[in-house]
C-alpha cells in the first residue's frame, strides 16, 4: 500500500479555560489515502471540528496540540512555522466552512475574493487571474458565471455562496479538502446539489476529502470510509457499508438508531423512552369546529410576490399538521400569522370557532387566546433571553399571562412544565449559555407548555439539534399531543420528520399550497412535482443508498 | 427558595472571580468604595471646618497639622478636598442617571420601532452632537441660572445624545432575536418588550458607558466651576479650588492647585477603570 496522504497519529488537543485545561481530543488516529473520502461523524462536542482545525493548524489561541503528530504527504506539519503553513493552506490543504455567507467578505466582490486566493499562492497577471476565476466559477457550475464575478456575497443565495467558497477552496488545486458541515443551513434540494458538486470536483481532480457532518445519511451517501467520534475519541472506524450495516460500538449503534430512515417511526428512534400513555382523546362528534382554520390567508411584505398567498387549511382538535417547504416558502410567515405576532393582509384565522385575525397583533397579548396559542422557536440558542435563568424563562408566560407572582404556586407550575418537557429540576437556575442545545430546546418547550396552551406552533424545533436529541424531542412533542391533547402545527423543511409526527401535511412553495393531505399518502404517492423533488432530496439515512455519481462525472 | 440561594451565592462568587482575574478592576472598586465612604462621612471625617477662614495662617505648605496645606484664606485644603467629594459625586451621579434613564428609554424605543420617530430623533441627536459640548453646557448654565441643579441639567443634556445613540444601536441589533419574539408570545406588549426584555439585556454594555461618563461628568462640573459657572465660593468644589489656586501657582504655591487636581484626576481614573469590570459582573454570559 502506498503512503497515505494524511496521517494523524495519536493527536491530542487541549484548551485552556476558566476552569483549567480541558482536553478536547484524547489521541486521534486517522489515515487518508489520495482521492479517498473520509466521513467524520459525531454529535456536537465530539471534537470533529477541533480535529479538522488541528490538522489545518487553525486552532484559536486557547487551544494547542499537546501530543501526537500530523503527517501530510509524509511530512510532519505538527510544528510547522507560519510561513510553511501559509504555503500549505490553500495549495495543499483547503477547507470549506459551515456558514458560507459568514465566511465570505461582505464588501468584496466574488472576483476579488477568488483572485486574492490565487494571488496569495503565486504570481499571476490580472488578466490571467480573472480568466482563472471565471473558470473556477464554471467548475462549480454556478449559473451565469460572468455576472456572478461582479456580485457581492449578499446578492447570492446560500447555495451560491457555498459554490463560491468551494471555488475558492479548490483554486490552488489542493490535494486535500476538508468540508466542515458544508450543507448545514442550506435547503434540502440545495444540499443535494452542493454535495453532488463536491463529489464531482473531488473525482475530477483526484482530491481527497474529509467530510465532517452530524448527518449519518449524508455521510453514508458520499463517503468511502467513516470515523465515528464521541467525546474526543474515534470510537469506531471502517468502510461505510460494514460500519453502518453492523455497528459495533454502542455509541454508533445509538446514532444509527436515532437517524430517521424512510420507514422509521418515532418509537424506533429512541427505543428506551417510556411508552406514551395515550389519554382517551375526547372524540368530538363530527361537525364540531376544528381547533384552527385558515381561510384564504394572504400576507405580503411588499415584494413582487406575496410571502403567503391564499393559504387555507384546518387542524382538528388534538391533531398534528405539518407545514413543509424550503426557505422562502412562507412557512415561517404562516407560523407567525397563526401565532398572531403578524397581521394578515387578507383572509381569516379561526381559532376554536372564533375569528382571531381581526385582533391586531400588537393588541393580541391582551386577548384570552394568547395563552391558548404558544410557539416553540427554531433555534433554541436564539430564543431564550440571555439574562433569564431557565426558571425565569419558563415563568415568563405565567407571570405575564396569568399574573402569577413569585411563590409556591408559580414554583409548582414551573416545575410541572419543566417535568412535562423532561427538563431536570437542577438545571432550572442555570442561564441559557450554561445549557446544552438539547436542554435549551427543552426550556423552550417547557415555556410554551407552561400556560397550558391548546395549540402549539413548532417552528423547526429540532433543526439545530443532534439526531439523538432530535429523536427524544420529537417523542416528547408527540407525547404532549397524545397525553395532553395539545394541537401541533409543525413547521419544517424535513418531510421525513414531519411524516413521523403529523397526520396531515401541507406542502408550500413560494407562499402557495402545492399539495395537502394525509402525510402517509403524500409520502407514498406525491402528486405535485415539487413534492417529489423535496422527497428525493430529503437526507434520510439509508446505509445502502450510495451516491450514483459515476454516471454524471462525464458531463 | 433554594434556587434563589444558589443564584445569589454564585453571583457573589462571580464578582470575586471577576475582581481576582482583573486586579485593575479590584483596585478601581476599592477606590470607588473609598470615594463613596468619603462622600457619605465627609462632615465627620474633616479635621477642620472646610469654610472657616483663618487669614493669619494663609498659604501654608503641607505640614503635619495641615496635610495638604492651607489656601489664601487659611482654610485647610485637605478638609476642603474631602468636603468637595460629596458635591462633585452628587452632580456626576445625578447627571449621568438622568441621561442614562432618558437615553436608554428614548434610544430603546427608536431602535425597536425604527421608522419616522427614529429618523427624527436621530437628526435631533446629530444636531445636538454638532455643538461643541462644553460650550453648550456653558450656554445652558448661563441661560438657566447659576445653580447646582442647572449644572446637573446641563451635564445631563450634553451626555444624552451618546446614550440615545448607544441604546438605539444595541437594541437595534437585538430586536429581531428569537427571544424578543418569544417574549411577545409570552404575553409582553411592545412596551414591555422594550422596557423589561431589551433594556436589561443592553445593561452590561451600557455599564461601560456609564462608568466612563461618570468621570467625564465630574470633569465637566469642575470645568464649569473653574470658569465661574455653577458652584460659587466659598462652597468647596474641586474645580473652584483649582481655579482659585491658579493665581498662586506662579509664586510656587503648588499645593493649592495640585492636590485638588490630584483628587479630581484619581476619581476620574477610578471610574474609567471600573467600566470593564462592571460589564463582566453584570453580564450573565461571562459566568461559565
Amino acid at each position: 500500500m502506498t503512503e497515505p496522504l494524511l496521517q494523524v497519529e495519536n493527536l491530542q488537543v487541549a484548551f485552556s479555560t476558566r476552569h483549567g485545561t480541558v482536553t478536547a481530543l484524547h489521541g486521534i488516529d486517522i489515515a487518508l489515502a489520495r482521492g479517498e473520502t473520509l466521513g467524520i461523524v459525531g454529535e456536537s462536542g465530539s471534537g470533529k471540528s477541533v480535529t479538522s482545525l488541528a490538522v489545518m493548524r487553525l486552532l484559536d489561541r486557547a487551544g494547542r496540540i499537546t501530543g501526537g503528530r500530523v503527517l501530510f504527504d509524509g511530512r510532519d506539519i505538527t510544528h510547522a512555522g507560519h510561513a510553511d503553513l501559509r504555503r500549505l493552506r490553500g495549495s495543499a490543504l483547503s477547507m470549506i466552512f459551515q456558514n458560507p455567507r459568514a465566511a465570505l467578505n461582505p464588501i468584496r466582490t466574488v472576483e476579488h475574493q477568488i483572485i486574492d486566493v490565487l494571488a496569495a499562492h503565486g504570481r499571476l497577471s490580472r488578466a490571467s487571474a480573472r480568466t482563472q476565476a471565471l473558470e473556477l466559477l464554471r467548475a462549480v457550475l454556478i449559473r451565469d458565471p460572468e455576472a456572478r464575478l461582479k456580485a457581492y456575497p449578499h446578492e447570492l443565495s446560500g447555495g451560491m455562496c457555498q459554490r463560491v467558497m468551494i471555488a475558492m477552496a479548490i483554486a490552488c488545486e489542493p490535494a486535500l479538502l476538508i468540508a466542515d458541515e458544508p450543507t448545514t443551513g442550506l435547503d434540502v434540494t440545495t444540499q443535494q446539489t452542493v454535495m453532488e458538486l463536491l463529489a464531482r470536483i473531488k473525482a475530477e481532480r483526484g482530491m481527497a476529502m474529509i467530510l465532517i457532518t452530524h448527518d449519518l445519511g449524508l455521510a453514508a451517501r458520499w463517503c468511502d470510509r467513516i470515523a465515528v467520534m464521541e467525546a474526543g475519541r474515534v470510537v469506531e472506524h471502517g468502510p461505510t457499508e460494514t460500519l453502518f450495516e453492523a455497528p459495533k460500538h454502542p455509541y454508533t449503534r445509538r446514532l444509527v438508531a436515532a437517524s430517521p430512515t424512510r420507514q422509521s417511526t418515532l418509537a424506533d428512534l429512541a427505543p428506551d423512552a417510556p411508552p406514551v400513555r395515550v389519554r382517551a382523546v375526547e372524540r368530538r362528534p363530527p361537525g364540531t369546529p376544528p381547533l384552527l382554520e385558515l381561510v384564504n390567508v394572504v400576507k405580503s411584505f411588499g415584494g413582487p410576490v406575496p410571502a403567503v398567498d391564499d393559504v387555507s387549511f384546518r387542524l382538528p382538535v388534538g391533531g398534528a399538521l405539518g407545514l413543509v417547504g424550503e426557505s422562502g416558502s412562507g412557512k415561517t410567515t404562516l407560523s407567525r400569522l397563526v401565532c398572531r405576532l403578524l397581521d394578515p393582509d387578507d383572509g381569516d384565522i379561526v381559532f376554536d370557532g372564533e375569528s382571531i385575525a381581526r385582533i391586531p397583533a400588537r393588541e393580541f397579548h391582551r386577548s384570552r387566546q394568547r395563552r391558548d396559542i404558544q410557539i416553540v422557536f427554531q433555534d433554541p440558542n436564539d430564543s431564550l433571553n440571555p439574562r433569564h435563568t431557565a426558571f425565569d424563562s419558563i415563568a415568563h408566560p405565567l407571570r405575564r399571562l396569568e399574573g402569577m407572582r413569585d411563590g409556591a404556586a408559580l414554583d409548582t407550575r414551573v416545575r410541572e412544565a419543566a417535568s412535562r418537557a423532561g427538563l431536570p429540576m437542577d438545571l432550572l437556575h442555570r442561564f441559557p449559555h450554561q445549557l446544552s442545545g438539547g436542554q435549551k430546546a427543552r426550556v423552550g418547550i417547557a415555556r410554551a407548555v407552561a400556560p397550558r396552551p391548546r395549540l402549539m406552533i413548532l417552528d423547526e424545533p429540532t433543526a439545530a439539534l443532534d439526531v439523538s436529541v432530535q429523536a427524544v424531542i420529537l417523542q416528547l412533542l408527540d407525547r404532549l399531543r397524545r397525553e395532553d391533547g395539545i394541537g401541533l402545527l409543525f413547521v419544517s423543511h424535513d418531510l421525513n420528520v414531519v411524516r413521523m409526527l403529523c397526520d396531515d401535511l401541507v406542502v408550500l412553495q413560494v407562499g402557495k399550497v402545492m399539495e395537502a393531505g394525509p402525510s402517509q399518502e403524500i409520502f407514498r404517492h406525491p402528486q405535485a412535482e415539487y413534492t417529489r423533488t423535496l422527497l428525493e432530496a430529503v437526507p434520510y439515512f439509508d446505509p445502502q443508498r450510495r451516491a450514483t455519481l459515476l454516471s454524471s462525472t462525464a458531463a | 427558595m433554594s434556587d434563589i440561594a444558589i443564584s445569589r451565592s454564585s453571583t457573589g462568587r462571580h464578582i470575586v472571580y471577576v475582581l481576582r482575574s482583573n486586579p485593575v478592576t479590584a483596585v478601581a472598586a476599592v477606590g470607588a468604595l473609598v470615594l463613596a465612604f468619603v462622600a457619605l462621612f465627609a462632615p465627620v471625617l474633616v479635621p477642620y471646618d472646610p469654610v472657616a477662614s483663618n487669614v493669619p495662617n494663609a498659604l501654608q505648605p503641607p505640614s503635619a497639622a495641615h496635610w495638604a496645606g492651607t489656601d489664601q484664606l487659611g482654610r485647610d485644603i485637605f478638609s476642603r478636598i474631602l468636603a468637595a467629594t460629596r458635591l462633585d459625586l452628587m452632580i456626576a451621579f445625578s447627571a449621568v442617571s438622568i441621561s442614562f434613564a432618558l437615553g436608554a428609554v428614548i434610544g430603546g424605543f427608536c431602535g425597536y420601532r425604527g421608522g419616522g420617530l427614529d429618523r427624527w430623533v436621530g437628526r435631533f441627536v446629530d444636531v445636538l452632537m454638532a455643538f461643541p459640548l462644553f460650550v453648550l453646557a456653558m450656554a445652558l448654565v448661563a441661560a438657566l441660572g447659576n445653580r447646582v441643579e442647572n449644572i446637573i441639567i446641563a451635564t445631563a443634556v450634553i451626555n444624552l445624545p451618546f446614550y440615545i445613540r448607544f441604546a438605539r444601536a444595541e437594541v437595534n441589533v437585538r430586536r429581531n432575536a428569537g427571544w424578543v419574539e418569544a417574549a411577545r408570545a409570552c404575553g409582553d406588549s411592545h412596551l414591555s418588550v422594550v422596557l423589561r426584555v431589551l433594556l436589561p439585556n443592553i445593561l452590561p454594555a451600557m455599564a461601560v458607558q456609564i462608568s466612563l461618563n461618570l468621570g467625564w461628568a465630574i470633569l465637566n462640573a469642575a470645568g464649569l466651576s473653574f470658569i465661574g459657572l455653577g458652584v460659587r465660593p466659598p462652597t468647596p468644589e474641586w474645580g473652584i479650588m483649582v481655579a482659585e489656586g491658579a493665581r498662586f501657582i506662579t509664586t510656587g504655591k503648588w499645593w493649592l492647585v495640585a492636590l485638588p487636581g490630584l483628587a479630581l484626576m484619581l476619581t476620574v481614573l477610578c471610574f474609567n477603570l471600573l467600566g470593564d469590570g462592571l460589564r463582566d459582573i453584570l453580564d450573565p454570559r461571562m459566568r461559565t
